[in-house]
């Protein structure tokens, strides 16, 4: 007796530690691949630049570069210092504000990839003389490296100084809004009809099985229906907010489905009663009741769905939401880019610099997830009732 | 004995195959009904339970006199219901007196409460039930097709056993139904109807001050009022109680029960029990329900002094259920 006793003091001691064990692990791994993001992310949330005292003058109009020649501080060969992407862009100032010309101004500019590399201590082209005048300008604070703005001003670039995630935040935005739009009406509908109104027969049973059925289909084939489906055939602008909204509808509805079921099986069947008890149709006891008991459940499902939708890639892929988009859209026709596609075209990009801000972008992708989980979170805690 | 003259002429008790009385206290002919088997013992028979009874410990009746002249407001004829393959009630017809509260009590299982269910068509609800037979309130059938059961059941309250207001405000609770059929015009009307409906439920009192608070906070016994007060708000004449007070401690119980007596006055109340005692405090009529059947239907003080089925004597004395 004693014996036994012991032995299943011992075994419950062992399936403890072997939970424990199991979630130690799990945290490892989640703190490894945090740490590795942020600490890669770091750099790529900062960007050299130089401080810049120059006359706009008559030479801009016909050489971007010639702005900024009466500098002494940068030398002969400054211009590989400052980014084409910001000397470009002094000619178009000028023509806007025709009272600058002749003007002096001191600034702090945008400066090449291989300045802030060579800044952050990692590879860069950068010869001699170049590197010279940059030690130069950083002992007199003339070169520093600034908090990244240009990451959430700009869109994608070619010049890796330049390039932003702002036309992929705005895709991304769109993107999640259309799949609200689409998929959190149909959702609801869906499982109010399955819950509260279908009968119970092989009709009704054959198409619960089919929504999770469609719940488990792999992103990707959501992608060629996509295509086939919204491109091909409805013409549907390629590429378009709309069609990844579209798709990437089509690929939470049945979350959203399944998680709104759930919420609405969890209203007591008392308060569906009590209703219908004192000449309640069934829609008004639906729409006076049970939804709004169910709603912080099906929102909480919603937000993880879009949380879902966020990070989605591989459908956008097939149905072109991968573009070079340096200018963020403004409709949802227009070609537009993700977050997770972004980062998954910086990640292939041959240029160091790329590499941080790949990393930053993987880090506001997260911020965004986590924020959205943490509402959902805070939605169940506070609005969900408990029977 | 009072076989009435209110019994609508369409019901022929004889036309019904089964052992239950059609009009409580009905007995003389019902007797006769049962195959005669019974009718020379039954004095001897009666003497006798009588005194097992005394015996036994059966419980007190201070039942309030049956208002046996009543107009018959529900009248059941050959009621049969299935769930599926199983059959739940078998053959049921009895008449319900208007504002009388009758009770039906039975054991666990019995069909008492899927009867109840019956007469306002809470039972549509389970989609493999099927019912025979028919219901009819005030003439009007209710499983007519062509009859509007939300319209139905706006006519009748029920209150359930587990007390079930909606988690909005005591206000809310009362006002919705009104609302939603639109029997009150105005803030006013409405704020007066809440005040009535929660003075009849015996409610008002306490919740005066705080009509916006959650009903969901208020105790077990005030939500139970609160659901009589909800149910009594769109003017119903017939209340359905199920086990109103099983999920409440005997002070909330009272005071439920005090509420039925006074309810009784103006509503016809059907009330499903578990408690004997609670039967026989409020009942002018009850019913005993065994395995589907309706086995007795009488006067309430007869039904505890003097039951005429050894299977209802049994049950009332403890001997099974």
């Amino acid at each position: 007796m004693q014996d036994r006793l012991k032995r299943r003091y011992r075994a419950d001691r062992r399936f403890k530690a072997y939970s424990v064990g199991a979630l130690c692990v799990a945290i490892a791994f989640l703190a490894v691949f945090f740490t590795d993001i942020v600490i890669k992310a770091l750099p790529g949330l900062k960007q050299a630049e130089i401080e810049l005292t120059y006359t706009y003058t008559d030479d801009v109009l016909f050489d971007p570069g010639g702005g900024v020649r009466n500098d002494d501080a940068l030398g002969d060969e400054f211009n590989s210092l400052i980014s084409r992407g910001w000397t470009r862009l002094l000619p178009q100032q000028i023509e806007e504000d025709p009272q600058l010309e002749g003007s002096t101004e001191t600034l702090w500019v945008l400066a090449t990839d291989d300045v802030d590399q060579y800044l952050k201590g990692e590879y860069n082209q950068l010869n001699e003389e170049e590197r010279r005048v940059v030690d130069r300008l950083a002992s007199q604070d003339r070169a520093a490296l600034h908090f990244n703005t240009y990451l959430f001003t700009n869109g994608d670039s070619k010049l890796p100084e330049m390039a932003g995630l702002k036309s992929a935040l705005v895709g991304s935005l769109y993107l999640v809004f259309l799949v609200f739009i689409f998929a959190f009406p149909l959702g609801v509908m869906t499982a109010v009809y399955l819950e509260e109104f279908a009968p119970a027969n092989h009709l009704t049973n054959w198409i619960e099985v089919n929504i999770n059925n469609l719940a488990a289909v792999p992103s990707i084939i959501f992608g060629l229906l996509g295509l086939a489906v919204f491109i091909n055939f409805f013409g549907v602008p390629r590429s378009s907010a709309l069609v990844g909204g579209l798709t990437i509808g089509i690929m939470t509805l049945p979350l959203i489905i399944i998680a709104a079921r759930a919420a609405l099986r969890a209203v007591p069947d008392a308060i569906r009663q009590g209703a219908l008890a004192v000449g309640a149709s069934r829609w008004q006891m639906v729409k006076d009741h049970v939804l709004p008991l169910a709603l912080p459940g099906i929102l909480t499902g919603t937000i993880i769905g879009m949380a879902v939708a966020i990070g989605e890639t591989a459908p956008l892929l097939i149905i072109g939401m991968i573009a070079y988009i340096p200018e963020a859209p403004t409709s949802f026709t227009q070609a537009a880019t993700v977050l997770p596609a972004q980062i998954f075209t910086w990640a292939g990009m041959p240029e160091q610099s790329y590499s941080g801000r790949t990393a930053a972008g993987i880090l506001v992708l997260l911020a965004a997830m986590i924020t959205m989980n943490a509402t959902a979170i805070y939605l169940r805690n506070h609005y969900t009732r408990r029977w | 004995m009072n076989k009435s003259q209110e019994t609508p002429p369409s019901y022929n008790p004889h036309s019904a195959p089964s052992l239950q009385s059609a009009r409580p206290g009905d007995r003389a002919e019902d007797s006769k009904l049962k195959n005669g088997r019974r009718v020379s013992a039954e004095t001897w028979a009666g003497q006798e339970r009588r005194k097992e009874r005394a015996q036994s410990g059966a419980p007190p009746v201070d039942a309030p006199a049956a208002k046996t002249d009543n107009p018959v407001k529900v009248h059941i004829k050959n009621l049969n219901l299935w769930y599926g393959e199983k059959q739940a009630l078998f053959d049921i017809s009895m008449d319900i007196v208007e504002r009388e509260v009758t009770a039906f009590i039975g054991p666990s299982g019995c069909g008492k409460s899927s009867f109840l269910r019956c007469l306002n068509r809470m039972n549509d609800l389970i989609g493999t039930v099927r019912i025979e037979g028919s219901i009819e309130i005030d003439g009007q059938d209710v499983y007519d097709p062509a009859l509007d059961v939300v319209s139905l059941r706006s006519r009748i309250g029920m209150v359930f056993q587990n007390p079930n207001p909606f988690p909005k405000s005591i206000f809310e609770n009362v006002a919705y139904a009104p609302r939603i059929h639109g029997l009150v015009e105005g803030r006013a009307a409405m704020d007066d109807l809440v005040e009535q409906s929660l003075r009849r439920a015996g409610l008002w009192d306490e919740v005066a001050d705080r009509l916006q608070t959650p009903g969901t906070a208020l105790s077990g016994g005030q939500q139970q009022r609160l659901c009589i007060a909800r149910a009594i708000a769109v003017g119903p004449d017939l209340i359905l109680m199920d086990e109103p007070a099983s999920a409440l401690d005997p002070i909330a119980t009272a005071t439920i029960e005090d509420l039925i007596a006074e309810l009784r006055d103006n509503y016809t109340i059907v009330i499903v029990t578990h408690n004997l005692q609670q039967a026989a405090r409020v009942a002018g009529f009850t019913a005993f329900f065994h395995l589907g059947k309706l086995i007795e239907y009488d006067q309430t003080d007869r039904i505890f002094t003097n039951p005429r089925e050894k299977r209802t004597e049994d049950y009332i004395t403890g001997r099974f259920g």
